[in-house]
């Protein structure tokens, strides 16, 4: 099961709660899971967020693999000027 | 409205050209000569990017109307280079990378070169002073003051 | 395929070099065509009727009289375009919403903002449209408006948008607000963290939007012909976003419209959004012929995107040996008239360059009656960092610690965890500090009225969609198409570069070209200090990618297993544990036969770049402050920044000068001046006063190299980070200087005089 946290100003989203774990692979089958889960979060989760798997940031990366035991965390997607 | 038919020298080239009263020397040379090197940045005379000189006087054509240029020379950045190369400033300035997006760059130059022209040693004040009605937004103006000063040193045979 | 490709020591040949710029002669010469440089026959000019008011609903529009003159060949309104529903789309800089986006376009129930366009029309010369637009009649009901940040957010305040209910509040708001969206960042307990100072430090900062001041304004010129197809010619940072929002908002196929991004005259941000392109196509659609829409001085500063002003408010405690245990920050910022300002990116940037085990950032999204601002330069991050870098050094002063010192015993570090998501990778930032400090300008002495500042600044970069196409030619030349927009800074140069040195030829060997959106897959815009770090990894994917085409060409050639061929030096060899020697094929002699040994050589890459670096820099400024006049003279200037990898040195070296600069403008002079109607009083160069040559010095460069682990070369992104900085360094250095502590932005002659008169009557907090 990946261990999943959300920062700290998603939890508006998901009445307060940050961490949980699901079984996931990649991407795309993540942002489902929450969508699921956390109906405010949804409209989000494309759109809005970057993960961090293991360390690594990702955005706009729906295929990117989750293993089996990898650290996820979710929060606000980055741009630039 | 009734155009009136004007005779100049552009680059050291005859020209002649039909304007209204209205339109300005850079309207003129943009889209009556089609010199489009020359470039509006303001339309106000406060940025430079549409200097030339007239007669040797450096101006903001954006300021001038096209029928003064009336038996007149003109001098743009087409005719800065020579026919076989480019003149210092804009060597040093491609050696310095004085120019990032370059909106500003051939009225830098012309504006340069006239200074050069009455002052062939400037401190870097003086240029500083005198270039300071030339708007750069890209390079934060330290590798143009070098790239100046050193065409300078060059142009003088130092 | 979401793609991060890993760094690797080696030696180098052509990157970190200085090679001339190959869109350099073009530029000096008054050669390279910019936007409004290009024209069409036939072409007829376009121009807009902007509001006059700051907030108004729309009557009606009659364009009768307009349509009637001689000359005028189309006219638009909001009755030519669709209206959009609330869409988001992923295809924005900052995530946009349609229903904005063709409302800030073309205004549809209101007027939001003075210069907001209501009509548009093209006409066969410049006069006669001119004359045109003055016939256009239309009738509003001016309402109350509201520009300043704190107003807007009281109850009660004139309303922007009667179906704007604050997002992510909870309980959800039973009244609509300017308040369009309110985000809280937090981490560990600030509470406690507050009890653990020695000293509690609050301040609150007060800045004015600022315009990116590209010196060319917006331009374009459109074809539409009878067949449905569109030419769109533009000064764009990304010609591929610009594709998409204008067939959004037109309704027509992606592939009609083939944009051509023009050499662009700076950008810094502000030309990521559409303004008149989608007029210029309807027209040129109504007319039957092509339409160019160059926007006046004047136009750009009432109606293109600026920054947000804002009202910010710090709060930080700290240790007396100078561990800072607690960080607040309430960020308010102008949206302008249209939700969506980078209060969310301020946010993020605001303490990262601290390991904080106690942090809470709250920011608000306000909807002001101002032009949408937009992007520029690390949006949003100067803001708050001018009032958290203020802090810190104040603290630092209490306990008598040196501010470099007091920094590095907070400095964020690999491995640091953020209070926005995740933990920091490997990256420079005490390097950035040592660096600072151990440099010359840091000890030299001042004098009177003299002083000296420094402060930090942090942006992480991005990568995104990004595709590129490597052709090596008959003659053993390279063409490499690139799809991000070169904006000035040289990145052309750069992925010319790096290919050169993957292939093992010369540099001039290598041309770059932009290609435009027919020619390539999607590329994002040229923002968020992206394209070296983004097209560059593609441009190596594309070399690698060729590297093995001829690797499997050679060894059909010489009929020798594909194992043992090797490229070395620019060209195919025989591996050392080959089996067979053969004789060496160069890329020039493989490129001649390409053709009949089964087609021409290519590399193309499509990519998502993941794994962009972030970017810390340190800068020291020395003032003098003219207690009679208030006038802040900026004596030297020296910017330390990480970036990774110098691909081109001088180039870095023209961001940090270029970005510090625009940050000294920032911090001394730029604002937005309103009257009391809402009217913008300053839309021009000459009261809307950016730095010129005489107001700033030489600007001392220290490239720091970390390299970022996840690009071939280790490069970061580099242009953002030194305008995020300057602000601080000078209100820092003031302080030292004159003892006075300046929390309003522009730090202006009139503001310090005030600021000085007002310590001198002992009114001001010093």
């Amino acid at each position: 099961m990946a261990r999943i946290s959300l920062s700290s100003n998603l939890a508006t989203y998901t009445g307060g709660e940050t961490k949980l774990e699901l079984e996931v692979a990649n991407v795309r089958q993540l942002f489902h899971a929450l969508g699921e889960r956390y109906p405010d979060l949804r409209p989000r989760l494309e759109t809005d967020l970057a993960v961090a798997i293991d360390g690594e940031v990702y955005q706009d990366a729906l295929l990117q693999q989750i293993a089996g035991d990898s650290e996820v965390l979710l929060f606000t997607k980055i741009a630039g000027g | 409205m009734a155009k009136h038919r004007v005779t100049a020298t552009v680059n050291g080239d005859a020209v002649e050209f039909l304007c209204e009263t209205r339109q300005t020397l850079l309207e003129v040379l943009r889209d009556e000569l089609r010199l489009t090197g020359t470039k509006e940045g303001c339309g106000t005379g406060d940025c430079g990017a549409c200097s030339v000189t007239v007669d040797e006087r450096l101006v903001c054509s954006c300021l001038v109307l096209g029928v003064e240029a009336q038996g007149k020379s003109i001098q743009t950045i087409e005719g800065m280079a020579g026919d076989k190369e480019l003149h210092p400033l804009q060597r040093k300035f491609l050696e310095h990378a004085a120019l990032q997006c370059g909106i500003c760059t051939p009225g830098i130059l012309i504006a340069a070169r006239s200074l050069l022209e009455r002052n062939p040693d400037p401190t870097e004040g003086e240029l500083r002073y005198w270039l300071a009605g030339n708007l750069c937004r890209c390079t934060g103006y330290h590798k143009i003051v070098e790239a100046v000063l050193d065409a300078a040193r060059e142009m003088r045979g130092g | 395929m979401s793609t991060m490709v890993k760094y690797e020591e080696k030696e180098l040949r052509v990157v970190g070099t200085r090679p001339l710029r190959p869109d350099g002669v073009d530029k000096v010469t008054g050669r390279a065509r910019f936007a409004a440089d290009y024209n069409l026959p036939g072409q007829l000019i376009g121009k807009v009727l902007r509001s006059p008011h700051a907030h108004a609903r729309i009557k009606s529009i009659d364009t009768s009289k307009a349509k009637a003159l001689p000359g005028v060949k189309a006219v638009v309104t909001r009755d030519d375009f669709a209206d959009m529903p609330v869409e988001y789309a992923l295809s924005g800089e900052l995530t946009i919403n349609f229903r904005d986006v063709t409302r800030n376009m073309m205004a549809r129930e209101k007027v939001l903002y003075d210069g907001h366009p209501v009509a548009a029309l093209a006409a066969t010369s410049e006069w006669i449209a001119r004359e045109a637009i003055k016939l256009i009649k239309v009738e509003y009901e001016v309402l109350p408006h509201v520009i300043d940040v704190l107003e807007a957010m009281k109850p009660g305040a004139p309303l922007l948008h009667e179906e704007q209910y604050t997002q992510d509040v909870t309980p959800k708001p039973d009244r609509p607000s300017n308040i369009a969206k309110r985000l809280a960042f937090s981490r560990g307990d600030i509470e406690a963290g507050f009890r653990q100072a020695d000293l509690i430090i609050e301040r609150t900062f007060n800045t004015k939007p600022v315009h990116q001041c590209y010196i060319e304004p917006q331009a374009c010129l459109a074809s539409y012909t009878e067949d449905g197809q569109v030419e769109l010619w533009t000064a764009t940072q990304g010609h591929f976003v610009f594709r998409a929002q204008c067939a959004k908002v037109l309704q027509m196929d992606v592939s009609k419209i083939r944009v051509t991004p023009t050499e662009i005259g700076g950008g810094f941000g502000g030309k990521t959004n559409i303004y008149t392109e989608p007029l210029a196509i309807a027209l040129s659609r109504k007319s039957h012929r092509p339409v160019k829409m160059v926007m006046t001085r004047e136009d750009v500063f009432r109606a293109t995107g600026p920054t947000s002003g804002a009202n910010v408010r710090i709060k930080m405690g700290c240790t007396r040996d100078g561990r800072i245990t607690a960080a607040e920050a309430e960020l308010n910022f102008q949206a302008g008239a249209f939700a969506g300002s980078s209060v969310g990116q301020a946010s993020m940037c605001a303490f990262t360059r601290y390991d904080l085990d106690n942090v809470r950032v709250v920011g608000n999204d306000v909807t002001v009656n101002r032009p949408k601002v937009a992007a520029y330069r690390a949006p949003g991050a100067p803001i708050p960092v001018f009032g958290v870098e203020s802090v810190i050094d104040e603290m630092a002063k209490k306990f008598g610690i040196d501010p470099i010192e007091f920094r590095l015993r907070n400095a964020a570090k690999e491995g640091t965890q953020t209070y926005y998501g995740p933990k920091l990778g490997r990256i420079g930032y005490i390097e950035t500090l040592e660096k600072a400090r151990a440099h010359p300008h840091y000890s030299a002495p001042v004098g009177p009225n003299q002083g000296r500042g420094v402060a930090t600044g942090f942006w992480y970069s991005i990568g995104k969609e990004t595709c590129v196409a490597l052709n090596i030619n008959e003659d053993g030349t390279v063409t490499l198409m690139l799809g991000t927009v070169d904006v000035a800074g040289g990145s052309r140069a750069s992925m010319a570069m790096m290919v050169a040195e993957e292939l093992g030829i010369d540099y001039d060997k290598v041309r770059p070209i932009i290609g435009d959106t027919s020619s390539l897959g999607f590329n994002f815009v040229t923002a968020g200090s992206r394209s070296t770090f983004a097209s560059g990894m593609a441009s190596v994917l594309a070399a690698r990618q060729a590297i093995e085409k001829m690797r499997q060409r050679v060894a059909q050639i010489r009929e020798v297993p594909l194992d043992d061929v090797i490229w070395k030096d620019g060209q195919a060899l025989p591996a050392g544990s080959a089996a067979k020697q053969f004789a060496p094929m160069s890329l020039t002699e493989i490129a001649k036969v390409a053709g009949k040994t089964g087609g021409a050589i290519a590399g193309h890459v499509e990519i998502n770049a993941q794994g962009a670096g972030p970017g810390f820099g340190t800068h020291i400024v020395d003032v003098e402050v003219d207690k009679q006049t208030g006038l802040i003279k900026i004596l030297r200037y020296t910017v330390v920044q990480d970036v990774g990898k110098a691909i081109h040195p001088a180039y870095v070296e023209g961001q940090f000068q270029g970005g510090a600069v625009q940050g000294i403008g920032w911090a001394l002079n730029e604002e937005y001046v309103y009257g009391g109607d809402g009217v913008l009083q300053n839309p021009g160069f000459l009261d809307y006063r950016v730095p010129v040559f005489s107001d700033v010095p030489f600007i001392d460069t220290v490239i720091v190299e970390v390299p970022n682990p996840n690009h071939p070369y280790g490069v970061r992104g580099c242009g953002e980070v030194p305008i995020i900085v300057p602000m601080a360094a000078i209100a820092n250095a003031v302080e030292n200087a004159i003892g006075i502590r300046l929390c309003e932005q522009p730090m202006s002659p009139p503001r310090v005089l005030k600021a000085i008169g007002e310590a001198a009557a002992g009114n001001l907090k010093v």
